[in-house]
């Protein structure tokens, strides 16, 4: 069999891409989403969670006797009940060496150690009389010192959380590359500041859902969940409730958003399996928007020491960095916690060409809910770091920003290249990007305008911010140390009886559009129409085995293997239509959902026919010859153990001095995420993680005390990034495919995460620099901007 | 996050409904547009007996002027207020307000008296009526009594109301030719309670005002004058320098609280930045429905 005549890419119907619309839009727009919530049970039972109000406290009794009296309670129970059901985890691998954690339970048993840690479970006939028998809970709480300041949690006065671990400290990790102390001797300059991320969270549109369904007829555990990740939870649920994968289906339906926080095993979620296998009955949970505050995983919070050595010319040749981050009272599981200190290290300095890098990280335990990771894990801080310093080190030589980083920046004739962290850059495109971007921008002009507006009081800024992503990861990610999450994807491909053709693939949709990339490959690969391929996701029992979506894998992985299964399947349709036509197979080829002559284009017979002889006349066909109409590929990355992509970002903003308030102007992003397959989910996704970068920016932050609580989990005190305040985001593109695969798609489900927050820092830092201040706290808060202004004493 | 179980009635006439309360008293909570009632409701913050649901006292409803004076039934939406031609055009300091006040949805419901007898030390109507000196029509089995809105607010989302009463209208003078009034607030994000917000009135007359009010909010336990600050923009011609006395006088009547948005000191500096940027309006109105 030769290769088709046209590569799906450039033949005359292929969607690859095209901006087409998405099959799945029709229906959520119309309200027939079907999320988990949506879905309906016989003898259904709601459970609710009696939560830690303490950051840290002894449980020296409980009363449960008035709560299971109460009307409608099927069973109140505790950690100690829950613990005989369900096997502890711990959240440590083992390529994060030295990685501590100590066993969770999904019930605390007799100490809580964050304020919102469950303690109870009311599972009862409605939530509302489940919410109502926990009120009746009677607990003796000895509360205990919390240690909330991650600073101070390593100092010997400082209490122990786990002290079976002797410290607070979870993690630590030192990298050294090159001739750091005498690079930074032979400086011209060196740049020393100190930058401050606080914690923000997720705040998905639905909330993390679950019902799960135990039958013990079969002894079968169904669990629908609004998860990303279906196949590591069957894994979990298995491993961790004494099952075999075989007797656990997860079950993904409509998925309002996850960014990375609904791929964590949670105390709840664990606890509500273990109901239903009490039970023997159906149990769901929906975290309300008040607990998932505390207990959904929280990110980043991080204190980044950096310094940076520059030559007179305004070559930078060393970075020094020293990371401090927290994560609450555990590692999260089964992907640790470890990771986002780990990439904010690796990926600080990654645009440009310095040689000597030295690297310290240190990741601490806190009585605060946990972190760990979200949208972007590590590139934002790692970004904000390094682009905040190199703004800096071109003030100090009297350059330009854009300048500097025109003379450091990688160059095209470096690649492949490895950074000192010992990341491989394939091929990067950062010149290319910083020419469209400064183009877009029509630089000279904004910054004469700056100019300009400063002599009448007016302060504008503009900030960059180039950054790298890494995308479609291989095994080395998480299978190596240990982690029972797949690298690889699958798909089955099959053509029906109808002519039409369905995917089963194992990477999943949360709102983003995988399902219409998928269909997009497939339709292009086998020459169909779009609308004649169904996509299916995220089901246990039905799609294969697969890694799912997190870190910005599922257009890369899942659309290679889409990519081979609809090769596969377009080769065995054609065999068999060359067996019906008696032609040779590479004399065919498949053109809008016909076999056609593939020279000349002549119509020889519709897929339908083909399908209907498949299928149904078996008996037409020679004897020795079996018609294959279903074909299943799996794909995992290799050659590299990530396909990193990179790209470029601006910020221009105003800030009102006398209010310390920050107006956005405008916004633009020049990203490289190889092959686009549809450049209208492409740029959504770039948007989308801007906006969320600017909520990090400017808005969102878990708020804490030094008693641990946190102080505003409300949707009026925890501020999200609403429209109005959003600017317009230009969004361009460079394309350097990965050699990697065929398809030559890269990620690009983080890059507008990775570098908006930066570039917004950048900009506002840009506008106060010739008032003498400098903001050095994300968000970006009207205090901070007043404090750094010295406007407060007054 | 669900309300514990309560009785509901909704009364077809006042009447019944003060009898209701009179019965009930402080086990009862009204129920008005429900924006702030409902999600006390399910955060179990509040966890009344008997919730009374006054959505169908029709007469409660409605805006109407008549010899100068504008009477706005408690009922109001704000939706109503933002599109009335009555208020636009006597009680403008209303118009400007609501535009601010929460998102389309919020204020599809939400009411007026709502939220004057909620009392919310950060809501904007509250200040306004202060600002305005609104005379609050409050309903009892007794009969009906008028409250002055500077006695009406008496701590956090503490009123003058007693639990057997009912806030049924607001009236308001019409302003006069020669009053202005202005509003400004700053908010992280438009529709959000503001850190900090002041509605003023005054009587103008070229560049000198009198009968000055300045009615911050977000700022206090209640709507907050800042009379030393009012008295030193009053009947004198306005410099740059009076203004500046009149900032710095804000230290006296203000001692804003710290929270998660803001500090103190933070609130002191935009407070100062709003009493600027008022007198400014009061002295060269910017026209109602121009600028963003």
């Amino acid at each position: 069999m030769t290769a088709p005549p046209f590569s799906p890419f450039d033949r005359p119907n292929s969607y690859i891409g095209r901006s087409v619309p998405r099959p799945n839009a029709r229906r959520l727009l119309a309200g027939r989403g079907q999320f988990t919530d949506d879905v309906q049970f016989a003898r259904l039972t709601h459970v609710a969670f009696l939560r830690s109000p303490h950051a840290h406290a002894r449980i020296r009794g409980l009363d449960l006797n008035a709560a299971k009296a109460a009307p409608g309670v099927i069973v109140i129970a505790t950690g100690a009940d829950l613990a005989r059901l369900c096997r502890p985890w711990v959240g440590t691998l083992t390529h994060f060496a030295g990685l501590k954690s100590p066993p969770q339970y999904p019930l605390a048993i007799d100490r809580v150690v964050w304020r919102g840690e469950p303690v109870v479970a009311a599972v009862a006939a409605t939530r509302a009389l489940a919410e109502d028998a926990l009120e009746l809970v009677v607990v003796d709480w000895e509360e205990l010192p919390a240690v909330a300041d991650m600073e101070t949690a390593l100092d010997p006065a400082t209490s122990v959380i786990h002290p079976e671990f002797g410290d607070n400290k979870a993690f630590s990790l030192h990298l050294e590359s090159g001739a750091v102390d005498q690079a930074f001797a032979a400086a011209h300059q060196v740049i020393e500041a100190e930058w401050h991320f606080g914690r923000h969270t997720a705040v998905s549109l639905e909330p993390r859902t679950m019902v799960a369904q135990f039958d013990p007829s079969e002894q079968r555990l169904t669990v629908f969940q609004s998860t990303q990740t279906p196949y590591q939870m069957q894994d979990v649920y298995a491993r961790h409730l004494g099952l075999s994968d075989a007797q656990v289906r997860v079950v993904a339906k409509d998925v309002g958003g996850s960014f990375g926080m609904k791929l964590h095993v949670y105390g709840d979620e664990m606890a509500t399996a273990a109901l239903s296998m009490m039970l023997g009955r159906p149990v769901k949970f929906v975290a309300d928007r008040l607990e998932s505050f505390v207990s959904d995983i929280h990110a980043r919070d991080h204190r980044v020491k950096a310094r940076v050595a520059v030559t007179a010319d305004g070559e930078i040749t060393a970075f020094a960095v020293d990371d401090l981050t927290g994560i609450g009272p555990f590692s999260a599981y089964p992907r640790t916690s470890a990771v986002e200190g780990n990439q904010v290290i690796r990926l600080i300095g990654g645009p440009y060409r310095h040689r000597h890098y030295r690297a310290d990280l240190k990741v601490v335990f806190q009585n605060k809910n946990i972190m760990s990771q979200y949208r972007a894990v590590g590139h934002p801080i790692a970004c904000a770091v390094t682009e905040a310093m190199v703004d800096l080190a071109a003030a100090s030589v009297g350059l330009d920003p854009v300048e500097l980083r025109r003379r450091n920046m990688l160059t095209d004739d470096m690649y492949p290249y490895t950074s000192p962290t010992g990341f491989v850059f394939e091929r990067l495109s950062h010149h290319q990007c910083l020419d469209r971007l400064v183009g877009h921008m029509d630089y000279e002009s904004l910054r004469a305008e700056q100019e300009r507006l400063r002599r009448h009081g007016v302060f504008r800024g503009i900030g960059i911010a180039a950054y790298i992503e890494i995308t479609n990861p291989g095994p080395a990610f998480y299978g190596v140390g240990g982690a029972r999450i797949s690298a690889q994807d699958g798909c089955i491909l099959k053509l029906e009886p109808s002519g039409q053709v369905r995917c089963l693939v194992s990477v999943t949709e949360q709102g983003q559009g995988t399902e219409t990339a998928m269909a997009q490959v497939a339709a292009s690969v086998l020459g169909i129409p779009l609308d004649a391929v169904r996509v299916v996701t995220g089901d246990t029992e039905v799609t294969p085995h697969g890694g799912a979506t997190w870190a910005s894998r599922g257009a890369g992985i899942g659309g290679e293997t889409v990519l081979r299964a609809a090769r596969a399947l377009r080769d065995n349709i054609l065999a068999l239509a060359g067996t019906i036509l008696q032609a040779h197979a590479d004399t065919l080829d498949i053109r809008d959902g016909l076999i056609v002559d593939a020279d000349g284009g002549r119509e020889r017979m519709a897929l339908a026919e083909l399908a209907r002889i498949a299928f149904f006349r078996p008996d037409t066909l020679p004897p020795d010859f079996q018609p294959e109409m279903t074909v299943a590929r799996h794909h995992v990355p290799r050659g590299q153990p990530f396909a990193f992509t990179n790209g470029i970002q601006a910020a221009h903003v105003e800030v009102e001095i006398e209010t310390g308030f920050i107006k956005l102007l405008k916004h633009w992003v020049v990203d490289d995420c190889g092959r686009v397959i549809n450049p209208q989910l492409v740029d959504e996704q770039i948007r989308g993680g801007v906006v969320q970068g600017i909520g990090a920016a400017l808005f969102e932050e878990c708020i804490y005390g030094a008693d641990g609580q946190m102080q505003n989990g409300t949707l009026a005190d925890y501020l999200v990034p609403m429209a109005g305040e959003m600017p317009d985001i230009v969004v361009d593109h460079v394309s350097t495919p990965t050699v990697y695969s065929e398809l030559g798609a890269k990620g690009v489900g983080e890059a507008g995460t990775a570098a908006s927050a930066a570039a917004v820092l950048n900009a506002v830092n840009d506008a106060l620099r010739p008032l003498g201040a400098r903001v050095t706290t994300i968000p970006l808060t009207p205090d901070r901007v007043l404090a750094a202004l010295g406007k407060l004493d007054a | 996050m669900k309300p514990p179980s309560f009785d509901y009635v909704r009364p077809r006439s006042l009447s019944e409904a003060l009898g209701i309360l009179a019965a009930r008293g402080d086990g009862a909570r009204l129920l008005a547009g429900g924006q702030s009632l409902m999600p006390a409701l399910n955060m179990r913050l509040l966890s009344p007996e008997l919730v009374v649901d006054i959505g169908g006292l029709d007469d409660l409803r409605g805006i109407v002027e008549r010899d100068g004076l504008v009477r706005i039934g408690a009922l109001t939406r704000h939706v109503d207020l933002q599109r009335s031609a009555i208020v636009v055009r006597h009680v403008p300091l209303l118009a400007v307000a609501i535009d601010h006040v929460a998102h389309p949805a919020i204020r599809n419901r939400g009411t007026i008296g709502g939220s004057i007898a909620f009392a919310d030390p950060a809501a904007e109507l509250p200040a306004c009526a202060v600002a305005l000196q609104a005379r609050m029509i409050v309903a009892g089995m007794a009969g009906t009594r008028i409250v002055p809105a500077d006695e009406f607010f008496l701590g956090i989302y503490e009123t003058a109301l007693g639990p057997d009463e009912i806030l049924v209208a607001l009236e308001f003078d019409a302003v006069g030719p020669d009053q202005r009034s202005a509003f400004a607030e700053l908010a992280r994000r438009r529709g959000d309670y503001a850190l900090v917000g002041l509605a003023a009135h005054a009587r103008v007359d070229a560049d000198r005002l009198d009968e000055v009010r300045l009615v911050y909010f977000s700022i206090g336990p209640t709507p907050v004058r800042a009379r030393t600050a009012e008295a030193l923009l009053t009947g004198r011609p306005l410099t740059r320098d009076t203004v500046t006395a009149a900032q710095a006088a804000l230290a006296a009547d203000l001692d804003p609280p710290a929270d998660t948005q803001a500090s103190s000191a933070a609130r002191r500096q935009m407070a100062r930045v709003l009493l600027a940027r008022v007198v400014m309006e009061l002295l060269d109105p910017v026209p109602i429905g121009a600028g963003g």
